[in-house]
């Protein structure tokens, strides 16, 4: 079985420091990268596949600035096989159209029955790169996925995907892009063992060129969305703080919402 | 000057999402203040009656009838309709739109990523506004949960835009518009995904994306037991019922109830937090709520920072009074 793992490197939500650049792009030097969130859930959902197949590989495909193989070492850590880094000047301030372009021309290169996705990214701006690289592709694309079971000698794959009021089974013959949440189950960390075992694994780079791709057709040159200006949201008034019984914690509490015309 | 074109999610029972009617007024809005068509798009195995409810904010709705949406995954479906619509060369293809906005759910995201890749067509994702300049439309967004506000435009000067729940209230139009049934001609195919069943579990709440007041509960509700007491004050507030991370991965409320960082951003009037420390990967998804009111009994919790009022105190005592006094109230 085998598998590709997007993963994308985004500023750390953890940090305070997130901004945007004089040109309205993501400032990448301020804040450090980690692996999305979500790309881990399903990374683990690919390496507990793999496991339970007994045989299999995953590959980590990422178009990321030149900083992203210190990234992909900790997906690699928890288990992946290799990684394929796209990196190019040209792509610096790509939009979600060039990344999916980018994503689905290094994903003709590979062989693969699924390629997994995050569903979403926590810096706010995504959500669509997934569907948008299945397209491309011309490939089913499953998205949601609390549970993604393949079978391979029959070449499907059913999928569970999250709905308002409970889930949906999903089918589709493979390959196929798999959009997946947390609801997949929570990401291993890393071992001693497999973090040593990260160093010798194979990073390989790929240029737009390689991919047989121009920079003017895709990237910075030719973003479809462009930052126009930005601002902090208005800051919060200071918090109240009370104490006292639970009786008056509570009346504050119904004034408060009778104020705001809440009740 | 070209339309705006509204596509519909579908809603429950065959009818509109209420998503699509807050996106169907936001766009009639928009038409009006900048002299623009708007044009409602509903794709669905019978759109009767989703298009009949749309026409109620929209004056022209374009019903497309598909049978593969029976039982096929909505948006591969919906795609290749509306990357038909859009072909350049097709035939009987309609004035091109200036833009397209559709829902910011799980729907409309599957779709504008669709549609983006078969059309080209840049995508700004979970608009919390949106206006017009010279340039074409200007859309804001908050990201970097919530740190930063954004206004962006399409280069192109046209593009599609998906709209966060609750940016807007649905109101209906002065009058009903028309339906007109509509079919596309050479349909652009998407490979098609089988929907084999549709489960209903027991557990699942109102979304709480929709939810103008939301009551969470963290680990300090101590289990299962304790989200009732959560759940009695969201029914008193007339609200829905999230959670941390820290619950969901207890088991003791479905991962669709999730607010923060992995799972769902919300934005109701009110935030009530019962037992949350306010972790970062929590307070992304929720610091733009109108009102947060925290209870907790440890006062340096994080949440104390970004809280409007902070009660420091055990919070099924603190709980129970409120749930009193709500009652009494509208008693
Ligand atoms: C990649 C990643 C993604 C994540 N995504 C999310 C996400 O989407 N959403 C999310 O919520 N978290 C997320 N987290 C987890 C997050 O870091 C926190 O662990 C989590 O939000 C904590 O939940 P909590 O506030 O319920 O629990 P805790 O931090 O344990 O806080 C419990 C609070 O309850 C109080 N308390 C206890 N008993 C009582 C009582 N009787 N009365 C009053 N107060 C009481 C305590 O004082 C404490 O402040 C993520 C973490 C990672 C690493
Ligand atoms: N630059 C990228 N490199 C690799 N994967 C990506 C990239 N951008 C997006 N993805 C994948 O698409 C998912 C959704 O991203 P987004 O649409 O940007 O929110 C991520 O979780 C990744 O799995």
């Amino acid at each position: 079985m085998r598998i590709v793992v997007l993963v994308k490197p985004v500023p750390d939500p953890a940090s305070a420091g997130e901004r945007l650049g004089p040109d309205g792009r993501l400032d990448r030097a301020a804040v450090p990268a980690v692996v999305n969130g979500n790309d881990e859930y399903v990374l683990e959902a690919a390496l507990k596949l793999i496991e339970a197949a007994g045989e299999g590989e995953i590959t980590l495909l990422s178009m990321a600035p030149t900083t992203a193989p210190e990234t992909l070492r900790k997906a690699l850590a928890m288990g992946a096989t290799r990684g394929v880094h796209v990196t190019d000047p040209a792509l610096a301030g790509s939009c979600a159209v060039s990344t999916a372009t980018v994503l689905a021309k290094a994903l003709g290169e590979l062989e693969f029955d699924m390629v997994f996705a995050g569903i979403d990214s926590s810096d706010g701006l995504g959500g669509i790169v997934p569907a948008a690289v299945a397209a491309h592709l011309g490939l089913p694309y499953l998205s949601y996925a609390a549970r993604i079971e393949p079978d391979m000698s029959k070449r499907t794959v059913r999928v569970r995907r999250i709905s308002a009021t409970g889930y949906y089974l999903l089918e589709a013959p493979l390959p196929a892009v798999i959009g997946g949440t947390q609801a997949l189950g929570e990401p291993r960390y890393p071992s001693l063992k497999g973090i040593m075992a990260a160093r010798n694994k194979e990073i390989v780079t790929r240029s737009l060129a390689d991919l047989g791709l121009d920079g003017a057709s895709v990237g910075g040159a030719a973003v479809t969305t462009a930052v126009l200006d930005n601002r902090m949201p208005p800051a919060r008034a200071a918090t109240e703080i009370v104490r006292g019984t639970p009786a008056e914690g509570a009346t504050r509490i119904v004034d408060f919402l009778a104020e705001r015309r809440i009740i | 000057m070209g339309p705006l074109w509204v596509v519909a999610e579908p809603g429950a029972e065959g009818g509109l999402a209420r998503i699509s009617a807050e996106a169907a007024t936001l766009a009639r809005d928009l038409g009006a203040s900048t002299g623009r068509d708007v044009i409602g798009i509903v794709i669905a195995s019978d759109p009767a009656a989703a298009a009949t409810e749309l026409a109620t904010y929209l004056p022209v709705v374009w019903a497309i009838a598909d049978p593969a949406a029976a039982e096929h995954a909505w948006s591969a479906v919906a795609a290749g309709r509306i990357a038909a619509l859009l072909a350049p060369d097709g035939k009987d293809v309609p004035e091109a739109p200036d833009a397209i906005l559709i829902g910011a759910g799980a729907d409309g995201r599957d779709l504008a990523g669709a549609v983006s890749a078969l059309s080209g067509l840049g995508v700004l994702v979970n608009a919390t506004s949106v206006t017009w300049t010279d340039a074409g439309p200007s859309v804001e967004m908050s990201v970097f949960g919530g740190k930063l506000i954004t206004n962006s435009g399409f280069t192109g000067g046209r593009g599609i835009i998906t709209i966060r729940p609750n940016v807007t209230t649905a109101v209906a139009a002065d009058a009903p518009g028309r339906v007109e049934p509509r079919s596309v001609a050479g349909a652009a195919s998407l490979p098609a995904v089988k929907v084999v069943e549709r489960v209903s579990e027991a557990g699942v709440q109102a979304s709480i994306e929709e939810a103008r007041i939301i009551v969470a509960g963290g680990r300090g509700v101590g289990g299962p037991d304790g989200f009732e007491m959560v759940e009695q004050l969201a029914e008193a507030l007339g609200g829905a019922v999230g959670a941390t991370r820290a619950a969901v991965d207890s088991g003791w409320i479905p991962y669709s109830q999730q607010i923060g960082q992995t799972g769902k951003i919300v934005k109701p009037e009110l935030y009530l937090a019962l037992g949350i420390s306010g972790a970062i990967q929590h307070k992304v998804g929720m610091r733009t709520s109108g009102a947060i009111v925290a209870v907790n009994r440890d006062a340096d919790a994080p949440i104390a920072e970004f809280a409007d009022i902070f009660v420091v105190g055990d919070l099924f005592e603190v709980g129970n009074a409120l749930l009193e006094q709500l009652r009494a109230r509208s008693g």
